[in-house]
């Protein structure tokens, strides 16, 4: 019985089949749908931690303790999560420990398409790569006996186009549910687990000795084979990228690598005695090429394939050709790409931080910004963002510029979940250290980009369960922060004049600014329309940037089936020519 | 051995693109074929443009379809549509919802949005057959404008040899409980128009 699943979705099952009980990570696109999927199964427990360092400690935890656990994340919530990755990978573990890590190529929701399978080597850990959605979930399965046979923790590399493309899976039978266990004995070994100098310098020794065996291992484990073919090319390729090789080079030989850290040399070795010419075709750095060519095998890659961007079927196709890897001949010809109006993502329609937005657009602050739904305030017509760099840094930002001192009015904004994220850090050092800067919080309830995951301010966890709601404004004050308010975003005239209030105070300030997203409460009412005679075609309220609003003969016109009634639009409407229908 | 189709729709972030193509890769597979599809979620949802891509085939390797090979572009929004001419396989069929969603730089009058005349320019240069759809105004007399992703799937079914009662059973299980009756009105509504 085959069912079609995400990639994500895969893993979910994969871990679920592999035994693992514990789950933790940070929602993140591509990554988010794998740990919400897996806290369905029964039987095991999933939490969105505050950030990925504390998902991964979380996961750390349980693995000493001995529960299978697997920790999910994009490539850049990594970088959070480096330091733990980085003494786990000396402490090993009790249980098996898998980290799913999700790359994005092309940056289709990220700040930038670093390659993640640097961090294995980087790391000393092992890491598979999956091709689909069956190889998803069965290398879950791969990873923990790995993991548990190896006692390292395994990353697990998967890019946007594998964790969100859909193929068949096979369904296997369900694992037998047990008992819930008995709780463990905590198994004491400090030697091993407590990195402090004395006893680190005794593990690094048994890192090196353990990546050995590992390159061993890679040569004869399923995970990495020879798919013989024609002579002429041997094609080295991984991940969803060996699936658009396959297309390009239908006949060629090929080395499938399932596992990418370490490399399996006498694999390697034996593809380039076998053909004239070998071919490695991976997707952003140069990662297996590097590798190939350390041994002494000519071999063609990067001179070939772009280091920048997404691969697809069509791309390798056209490399290919331009280096006459494969016939000319084939060259279809495709018409280019019109040139016509692009269409970004937008603020929805309802959505609360459009009214802060507009605020500061009109009060002309450079704002500081974060990672989140809110990043679309950058975007024209608002155009009121100004930098935005990962998670947590708006906050350092704002207070570096404001201790240097400019002459523009400054603000740092910054969403409810990247708040718990990692917000409060750098919020007490602009208290500590003396700052004057203002924050806004701007507060949806919800991790709204990934999918409306639950968080600290939320009240709910992954597991659908009442928790402790995190007030954000209490946190501040608990802090020491005198001046903090709270502001409804729709609320325009109280908005603007709060944030003046603030700047003016010249003392380090927080408003929260709060209205649930609209999208996860589908929140709906009467839309709004236009009375033309009253249209003066000032422009304001195209200059919130909302969907359902267009500019039309002698004025402007509400698309009804678009607007959520929010009535934005109206509290900025000077003519007061925007009405409510049925109101 | 089971013909390769390749299918791209296009759209705009919320048209309901995601939950129609799973339909088409489901139908897919419970007719025999291997089935692969892709799509991007999280920031280009957002109101933005969105495309997906479905291939049915007797081995599909890849999840993204090649330059100037789709058979079917099922276009939700007009301008999305036109977007993706380089896709199309000459002797393909462009099927398009009669509908506009004007993008922020049109709004702005920053831009125009293409006649209708120049949509079906671009689209038939590249070969396609261009087949316009009363989606929206179907899904409107249903009561639902989000039903026109599904008149639009109707429509592409007509050109398909797969039975009617694969996608109808098929439509039932995956959409809500809920909409379920109206989404097979929808569905049949595409199907039976003359086209």
């Amino acid at each position: 019985m085959k069912k079609i699943m995400t990639g994500n979705e895969a893993f979910a099952y994969g871990a679920y089949l592999a035994g693992i009980k514990i789950g933790a990570g940070y929602p993140g696109t591509p990554s988010s749908e794998i740990l919400y999927n897996f806290a369905r199964y029964p039987g095991v427990y999933a939490e969105w931690s505050v950030n990925e360092k504390v998902a991964l400690d979380v996961c750390v935890g349980a693995a000493y303790a001995g529960r299978r656990a697997v920790m999910t994340t994009k490539h850049v919530g990594l970088n959070v999560a480096a330091d733990s990755l980085f003494y786990v990978a000396y402490t090993g573990l009790k249980a098996g420990l898998v980290i799913i890590n999700a790359d994005d190529p092309f940056m289709h929701s990220s700040q930038n398409e670093q390659d993640n399978r640097h961090y294995a080597r980087f790391a000393k850990v092992p890491m598979l790569e999956p091709a689909d959605s069956e190889e998803a979930k069965s290398f879950v399965k791969y990873a923990v006996e790995i993991s548990e046979a190896f006692d390292t923790p395994v990353i697990i590399r998967s890019t946007t186009r594998l964790s969100h493309s859909r193929t068949a899976v096979n369904l296997e039978e369900e694992p037998v549910q047990q008992a819930p266990p008995e709780p463990l004995a905590y198994e004491r070994n400090p030697v091993k687990y407590v990195m402090i100098p004395a006893y680190a310098r005794q593990r690094h020794p048994v890192v090196e000795e353990r990546l050995k065996k590992l390159a061993e291992f890679a040569e004869a484990t399923p995970l990495n084979y020879i798919e013989a073919g024609d002579d002429s090319l041997g094609i080295i390729s991984s991940g969803v990228v060996y699936q658009y090789a396959k297309e390009v080079f239908p006949t060629a030989t090929f080395l499938k690598l399932g596992m990418v850290y370490p490399l399996p040399v006498k694999l390697i070795r034996e593809l380039a005695e076998r053909v004239k010419q070998v071919v490695v075709v991976e997707e952003l750095d140069p990662f297996i090429e590097e590798h190939v060519r350390l041994l002494g095998i000519p071999v063609k890659g990067k001179d070939v394939f772009p280091m920048i961007g997404e691969l697809s079927p069509g791309r390798v196709r056209k490399c290919a050709q331009e280096a006459g890897l494969i016939p000319q001949g084939e060259l279809k010809k495709v018409v280019s790409a019109p040139a016509l109006p692009g269409r970004p993502p937008m603020l929805c329609p309802g959505c609360g931080h459009r009214g802060v937005f507009y605020a500061l657009q009109r009060l002309r602050t450079v704002t500081f910004g974060d990672i989140g739904c809110y990043t679309l305030g950058a975007a024209p017509p608002l155009n009121a963002m100004h930098t935005c760099g990962c998670m947590g840094a708006g906050l350092g930002v704002v207070h570096g510029v404001d201790k240097v001192g400019v002459k523009d009015r400054t603000v740092a904004v910054i969403g409810d979940s990247t708040f718990f994220h990692s917000g409060v850090a750098p919020l007490i050092n602009i208290l500590y250290n003396k700052g004057v800067s203002t924050v806004i919080v701007l507060d949806n309830r919800v991790t709204a980009m990934t999918g409306h995951q639950p968080h600290p301010g939320s009240g709910k966890t992954l597991m659908g369960e009442d928790a402790p709601l995190i007030s954000v404004e209490e946190v501040a004050r608990g802090i020491g922060f005198k001046r903090v308010d709270v502001v409804n975003p729709y609320d325009f005239r109280n908005v603007v004049d709060t944030i003046k209030e603030h700047l003016r105070s010249g003392e380090p300030s927080v408003i929260v600014a709060r209205h649930p997203c609209v999208l996860y409460t589908r929140e709906r009412y009467s839309p709004y329309a236009v009375n033309l005679e009253l249209c003066n075609e000032c422009g304001n309220c195209l200059r919130i940037g909302c969907v359902p609003i267009s500019k039309v003969e002698g004025g402007v016109a509400i698309d009804a089936a678009l607007c959520v009634g929010c009535g934005f639009c109206a509290t900025i409407c000077n003519p007061k020519a925007i009405y409510q229908l049925g109101s | 051995m089971k013909k390769k189709i390749d299918f791209l729709f296009a759209g705009v972030g919320g048209q309901g693109t995601i939950l129609t193509s799973d339909i088409l890769a489901e139908v897919g597979l419970r007719c025999g074929y291997d089935v692969k599809k892709s799509e991007v979620h999280g920031m280009a949802q957002r109101g933005g443009a969105v495309e997906s891509h479905v291939r049915w085939g007797e081995k599909v390797y890849s999840p993204l379809i090649e330059e100037g090979e789709a058979d079917y572009l099922l276009g939700f929004e007009m301008l999305e549509a036109a977007r993706w001419p380089h896709f199309l396989k000459p002797g393909s069929v462009a099927l398009v919802n009669r509908y506009r969603i004007m993008p922020p730089v049109v709004n702005l009058g920053q831009a125009k949005y293409p006649e209708e005349k120049e949509i079906e320019t671009i689209l038939s240069g590249a070969g396609a057959r261009v087949v316009w759809v009363e989606g929206a105004a179907k899904a409107r007399e249903l009561g639902n404008l989000a039903l026109a992703g599904v008149v639009l799937l109707g429509a592409l079914s007509s050109y398909l040899a797969e039975p009617a009662e694969v996608w109808q059973t098929v439509i039932e299980e995956m959409v809500p409980p809920k909409f379920k009756e109206l989404n097979v009105k929808a569905f049949f509504a595409g199907r039976e128009a003359k086209l």
